[in-house]
């Protein structure tokens, strides 16, 4: 009996009336827990009653505790009939059981209905008492830390970063279980949110128990969906990175923390070596499981896309592939301590300094199946085969990559009735070991000779010899050492040690095409033959996009495939930059198949001059004005380059053969488009329709836009929601491409209109979901955050933004090679070659690297990288003091801070604390001082009286609204003032218009948090946790 | 409103849903203030075309059209709560920082004085609702925005009816009006309670600001409240006892002596200040024995309700036509008024302050020259 929750129903307000003659309600709660339940004494004629109930105490199981949710429904007494529910409240306990999260759940609760939606408030009080408990065969998981944030919280550092964890668990969807044939869609939605809440609690159970496996304590970048697969069941899965984090101390003084670095995170690392099983990763459980499933598969297939070429596809799965000459030789040169792993796979898009060591590209995996009914929900082996023979695609072609890891990963997955296509991609890479656990084993010693890292990540890593896939490949424009690709797609956030010229957007590939109405079999035949195509189209289109930009390469890739009864839908979204680092962009070429044809030919450079014209503009734009020395290079003799390379080349084993592939990508200017069909010459018109954004806008779908450091702290999190209706059915491809790509544009149009007070403002982290829910039915939903900028420093931007990127290098340069100086004392010369020489001693010797050695370059690593995390603190908080200050002034929202930090619980006359929600991992100008736990919600609304509620706009509108509401409300109650990493990952609608009725599924997920103003903190230091106040105050002091 | 074809693109595909939700609300005064006044979605658009919203922002009319939709609904959607605006401030769906609801409230409860004008002092009820296509079409302002500023009206009403204590404290708590609103308010209010007469063509004249000057005077000097502010009474309706008393005024005039004394006195205090004394001094009987019968019918409340078309035809119309200024006005009142102190066998002093400090205030409002 480990623990006891306790539950106080305090009070309700805004109730609805329930009794028509009275114009009033007698209301009561009942509160349940597992099979338990209590019940308030009937507060009679009252829509604000005032319950005040005794602490009703639930004695349970951790194991229950993670699983259920407690219900709270409020009913009204009727003593003749059937007591009328009038709605309910489903709390997550979870963040109550980690010690460093919230410590009571008190708060105001909208009282929720699937029919009527938000239904007044309920005051309630939740805490629990958790005992300690002994027992090894535990199946608890309790006081592993969730995060939604798909980097290092902010309050957190890194210790050890153990790696990929996977679960799912599979259900029948009450919706389709035969007693909803006789029972209310009420009843069945209930049951189904009811379901989906218990799910994702014993997901996040079993999750957290393979956390604790590897030696854990805490999941960042978990990504939960639910695949609704009608008939065939409901799942849920959950993909994750495991690490052990450790609070950035609180406690200790100033003077401690080197100290502190230096010793006790060895030790942890020490003792969790010791308390990890050997099996990393690894799931017992499934050792056997593979191919029972595949007389099911309807049929394999995959792309693997590094870049934008195809390194393979096929439709036998990978065994083949993977036998490959090429690939023996790259597994044995990089014989990683990753490799050993089932996955080494990292759900993480931001990363600490120095862990990413190169790139690779993105590779990415599709397979179509066939959904079957679930047999046995115990044993979910079918999905779990699914999952895993798309996992080791991936893997697969990472190592194509001659990376060992996979970066950014995710999972997704769309469904049209019976077929299912399951998607994955990441970025392929090579990591340091530094935040492994196993991380004394033979490393990427050929790496280790790397330049300075702002530029490491561009490097390659495959061999330039056996390229997986044709690319040429230039001398980095940084340190002109290493070889760079031409472009770079990855899915991870800009790495915050990149250097970019000019600013990064938005861009977008978008395509449409027509599919014959098939069953069975036939239709995911159908769907595997034009998935390839739809890829490589998408590809192509976002490099033309890229280069007309004038930008080499492409963060946060997100290729997203919906298919539909008659079409299939390909979304791809990315931020694109200027990588100082890789060459510049040559031009995008036209070449006309008749050049003897004058007017054809007129026509021609017509195009070639306005596709000349817009990359020169938007150069302008985008302030991409390349350092002259990157010039130099460019137009330099090449010999003199070559040379300086070959010195350098000399002692890696690639040899001569530099000046083959140098010569044999002489051109520059290479990137041809051919008209040789009418769809090149739509190609190059949708290439030309994408309207720039307004003045005064930025957008990306990255974390923050690189080349923007002037943000302010207002901020707006929206969610836009539109269908379409496509009303002629005989559509071309050409005609639902240009459907789709201005319902896509105007989308963003209006965004821009709407938020346009907020000018000059970046739209962040845009998140397109796109989906077909019926026959000739586009859904595109959008959430982003909308962050103001400083007027002032704008304009400061805009006169000498050329000089500030190279002075971002030069200082960021600087930040990164003075730790080795200060710290190693050993090697107090240059710190160039510090870093060399160290490397070098351990590099000969990979395998007999002792762990002490590996320690302590792993501490000198983890204390300056908190050092520079410091710094960072510090410059930023130097730039943004006046504009804080600035904005206190006329932001409209009322300072919510001490309200929060206030107990303003359980007060009911006190107004609504602010809330701030955002889809970004922190909040510009504030500091997160408390991670309150993960909120997971999944809320279901119906309606069966469409016309009533304003059509299904109004529907939707109110719908979305109360989910903000509920969100919020939760947050509240858990203390906190902000939920960070907030994402909507489902978005269901569905609609009956003739039978005025309507249905919606949302989830949404993301952190709870407590934040305070950066200007608060250095106010009032002593008043405040003082872990920050200790970082901020040592960040002066340097 | 829901399935609206998106105008430009009509051949191949329609909208057929398109919302936006902010985390904070996001609301344009400027849309806000047109789904006020009643337009349409469409004429709203036009309206935002004309304003050049449009060129500002590089927006196409399907943008306008799509954003003027959703800030449409989205203040139906808080219409529920601005009819109750306490629960405005601690309801969670949505969020609206504070100075924003206050700009909310506030302009929800504006009201047109074309429309005030029309029907104040009416009873407000369904009889009078469905008159207000009528209204319209005389004002010019959309029936939407009528039935709005009318349903405000008589929401008001029905709260502040039934409670105690100052009238214009009671708006601001429930309705959280700011205070020149609120005071508008229990003037409607009480012309509404009081059935005061508004509408006849003597009184056309007058703007509502002038009545709801006037009703202040009547709620701050002639119902309980303005004696004793924790009596159990209300704001709404005058002072029983005090009308009664009013009755005594009449000695005034039906004691000969009395007037000819009154007369006398006042006659003796303005000789030479004003140009028309001989007027002033031949009417005088008249325009006393005019204010005192108002006094003294007040009992009676349809000579309540007369009240405002009594003091034109008794007071101010007599001395219209004499070419008074409003200077004459103020200096025979204030004469008349103190040399009534003077007389000796008048004893209903008190009474009679506070009926002609009312009366000169009010008349001297309402005496536009």
């Amino acid at each position: 009996m480990p623990g006891k929750l306790k539950a106080k129903i305090v009070a309700g307000r805004h109730l609805p009336v329930m009794d028509r003659a009275s114009d009033l309600t007698d209301a009561f709660v009942e509160v349940k827990f597992g099979n338990t339940t209590f019940k308030t004494d009937v507060c009679p004629k009252s829509l604000n009653p005032q319950w005040n109930s005794e602490w009703f105490k639930f004695e349970v199981d951790d194991e229950d505790l993670q699983d259920e949710p407690l219900q709270i429904t409020v009913l009204d007494h009727d003593t003749y009939s059937a007591n009328d529910a009038i709605g309910k409240v489903y709390i997550d306990i979870d963040p109550l059981l980690c010690s460093e999260a919230a410590t009571v759940i008190s708060g105001w609760f909208p009282i929720y209905d699937t029919i009527h939606g938000i239904r007044g408030e309920i005051n309630v009080l939740v805490k629990v008492d958790l005992f300690n408990d002994l027992n090894r065969f535990r199946q608890s998981s309790c006081g592993v830390k969730f995060f939604c944030t798909m980097s290092i919280p902010r309050c957190f550092r890194a210790m050890v970063i153990h790696g990929f964890v996977e679960e799912l668990v599979v259900n029948e969807d009450p919706e389709y279980q035969w007693i909803d044939r006789i029972r209310t869609p009420r009843a069945s939605n209930e049951a189904r949110q009811r379901l989906i809440s218990l799910m994702s609690g014993e997901l996040q159970r079993k999750i957290g128990l393979k956390v604790l496996e590897m030696g854990g304590n805490a999941v960042v970048g978990y990504l939960q969906c639910f695949d609704l697969e009608g008939e065939s069941g409901l799942v849920v899965r959950a993909i994750g990175t495991a690490c052990t984090l450790d609070k950035i101390s609180s406690t200790c003084p100033a003077a401690v923390v080197p100290n502190l670095s230096n010793s006790s995170p060895s030790k942890d690392m020490k003792d969790s070596l010791q308390a990890v099983p050997s099996t990393l990763g690894c799931r017992s459980t499934h050792s056997s499981p593979v191919h029972s499933a595949s007389s099911r598969l309807s049929q394999g297939f995959s792309v693997s896309v590094p870049t934008l070429l195809f390194a393979g596809m096929g439709s036998g799965g990978s065994a083949g592939k993977e036998a490959g000459p090429l690939k023996a030789l790259l597994r044995q040169q990089t014989q990683s301590a990753l490799e050993q792993r089932e996955f080494p796979f990292f759900t993480l898009t931001g990363f600490p300094v120095g862990f990413l060591l190169h790139v690779g590209g993105v590779v990415s995996a599709r397979s179509v199946k066939l959904l079957d009914r679930i047999h046995n929900p115990d044993e979910p082996e079918t999905r779990d085969a699914w999952w895993e023979e798309i996992r080791q695609e991936i893997k697969s072609h990472a190592k194509a990559l001659g990376c060992h890891a996979v970066v950014g990963y995710s999972e997704s997955t769309s469904i049209c009735e019976e077929v299912c296509i399951l998607s994955a991609s990441g970025t392929a890479a090579i990591l340091s070991s530094r935040f492994m656990q196993d991380g004394a084993l033979d490393t990427e010693h050929r790496f280790e000779d790397t330049a300075p890292p702002a530029c490491g990540f561009c490097h390659i890593p495959y061999d330039e010899l056996n390229m997986p896939f044709p690319a040429q490949l230039t001398y980095c424009h940084c340190c002109r050492r290493h070889k760079v690709p031409d472009v770079l797609f990855t899915t991870i956030d800009v790495p915050t040690e990149a250097s970019i010229t000019g600013k990064g957007c938005l861009i977008q590939a978008r395509l449409c095409r027509t599919k014959k109405k098939a069953q069975g079999e036939g239709n995911a035949t159908a769907i595997s033959n034009l998935l390839p195509f739809l890829e490589y189209e998408l590809h192509t289109q976002l490099l033309n996009k890229l280069k007309l930009r004038g930008m080499n390469a492409l963060f946060g890739l997100r290729v997203q495939i919906s298919v539909g009864d008659t079409m299939l839908l390909g979304l791809a979204s990315a931020t694109g930059v200027y990588l100082t680092a890789l060459p510049s962009p040559g031009g995008i070429q036209i070449a006309g198949k008749t050049p003897s044809d004058l007017t054809y030919e007129q026509h021609v450079s017509n195009m070639q001059k306005k596709i000349n014209d817009t990359i020169a503009k938007n150069k302008e734009l985008y302030e991409i004005s390349p350092p002259e020395w990157v010039e130099e290079v460019i137009g330099s003799p090449i010999p003199e380059s070559r040379q300086r390379s070959r010195i350098f080349r000399s002692h890696s084993e690639s040899s001569d053969e530099v000046l083959e592939l140098d010569l044999s990508h002489g051109k520059k200017d290479a990137f041809v488009l051919e008209i040789d069909d009418t769809d090149a010459i739509e190609d190059i018109h949708s290439l030309l329709t994408d309207a720039p954004t307004p003045p005064g806008f930025y957008s990306c779908n990255t974390e923050i836009m690189p080349g923007i450091y002037n943000w302010t702290s207002s901020l707006q999190m929206f969610t836009s929601v539109r269908v379409f209706r496509l009303s002629n059915a005989n559509l071309t491809n050409q005609g639902l491409n240009k459907i789709f790509n201005d319902l896509c544009e105007n989308l963003l149009k209006s965004l821009y209109f709407k938020l346009r007070s907020m000018v000059p403002c970046c739209l962040c982290h845009v998140n397109f979901i796109v989906a077909v829910p019926e026959d000739e039915l586009i859904q595109v939903a959008v959430t982003a955050v909308a962050m103001s900028l400083d007027k002032d420093q704008t304009q400061e931007n805009g006169r000498q933004s050329g000089d500030k990127t190279l002075m971002k290098a030069i200082t960021e340069n600087e930040e990164q090679l003075q730790f080795p100086l200060e710290l190693s004392a050993e090697c107090p010369s240059n710190p160039l070659s510090s870093a060399k020489g160290l490397s070098e001693v351990s590099g000969p010797l990979p395998s007999a690297r002792a762990p002490s050695v590996d320690h302590s370059s792993f501490t000198d690593r983890c204390s300056s990288w908190i050092e520079q995390i410091r710094l960072k603190a510090h410059t930023i908080r130097r730039g943004s003091i006046k504009t804080t200050s600035s904005l206190e002034k006329s932001s409209p929202l009322p300072d919510s801070r001490s309200r929060s930090l206030r107990s303003n619980r359980s007060c009911p006359s006190s107004s609504v604390a602010v809330v701030k929600m955002t889809p970004l991992s922190f909040l510009p100008g504030t500091k997160i001082i408390k991670y309150l736990g993960i909120i997971n919600m999944f809320f279901i609304r119906e309606t069966t009286s469409l016309r009533e509620e304003g059509g299904v706009s109004g529907f939707l509108h109110s719908f979305i609204a109360e989910v903000f509401a509920m969100v919020r409300a939760h947050v509240a109650a858990l203390g906190g003032n902000a939920v960070v990493s907030y994402s909507m990952k489902e978005c269901v609608f569905m609609e009956n218009p003739n039978k005025n009725q309507a249905q919606c599924l949302i989830n949404v997920s993301g952190d709870a948090v407590i934040f305070i103003r950066e200007s608060e903190l250095e106010a009032t230091p002593s008043q405040t946790q003082s872990g920050n106040v200790q970082t901020s105050s040592n960040g002066e002091g340097t | 409103m829901l399935l609206v074809v998106n105008t430009a693109a009509v051949v191949k595909m329609s909208v057929e849903l398109d919302v936006f939700v902010g985390n904070t609300t996001i609301m344009d005064k400027e849309v806000y203030q047109l789904w006020l006044n009643g337009y349409t979605v469409s004429d709203a658009v036009k309206v935002r075309m004309e304003g050049g919203v449009m060129e500002e922002c590089e927006a196409s009319a399907d943008v306008l059209l799509s954003d003027t939709m959703d800030q449409f609904r989205t203040f139906q959607m808080c219409e529920r709560l601005l009819q109750n605006p306490a629960k405005l401030a601690n309801q969670l769906l949505f969020q609206i920082p504070p100075d924003r609801q206050a700009m909310l409230i506030e302009r929800y409860y504006a009201f047109d004085d074309a429309f005030v004008r029309e029907v104040l002092g009416k009873k407000l009820s369904k009889g009078t609702k469905k008159d207000l296509d009528d209204v319209s079409a005389k004002t010019g302002i959309t029936l939407k925005s009528c039935r709005r500023q009318f349903d405000n009206f008589k929401r008001v009403f029905k709260v502040v009816e039934e409670l105690k204590g100052p009238l214009v404290e009671n708006i601001k708590q429930h309705f959280l009006l700011p205070d020149p609103l609120a005071r508008d308010y229990a003037a409607i209010v009480f012309f509404a309670n009081n059935r005061f007469e508004t509408g006849k063509k003597k009184l056309q004249y007058l703007t509502f600001h002038d009545f709801a000057f006037c009703a202040g005077q009547l709620i701050n000097n002639w119902t309980v409240g303005a004696v004793d502010n924790m009596v159990e009474d209300m704001d709404v309706d005058l002072d029983k006892e005090f009308l009664q008393d009013l009755k005594d005024l009449k000695i005034l005039i039906a004691d000969k002596d009395l007037l000819d004394q009154h007369k006398s006195l006042v006659c003796v205090a303005l000789r030479g200040k004003t140009k028309v004394f001989n007027e002033m001094e031949a009417n005088f009987k008249n325009l006393s024995r005019g204010l005192v019968n108002i006094a003294a019918k007040l009992t009676n409340p349809k000579d309540v309700r007369d009240f405002f078309i009594d003091l034109i035809e008794k007071f101010i119309e007599p001395c219209r036509s004499d070419r008074w200024t409003a200077t004459d006005v103020n200096l025979y009142l204030t004469h008349y008024t103190n040399s009534a102190h003077i007389l000796d066998s008048f004893k209903h002093q008190t009474v009679w302050t506070r009926y002609m400090g009312v009366i000169k205030s009010c008349i001297l409002r309402m005496y536009h020259e």
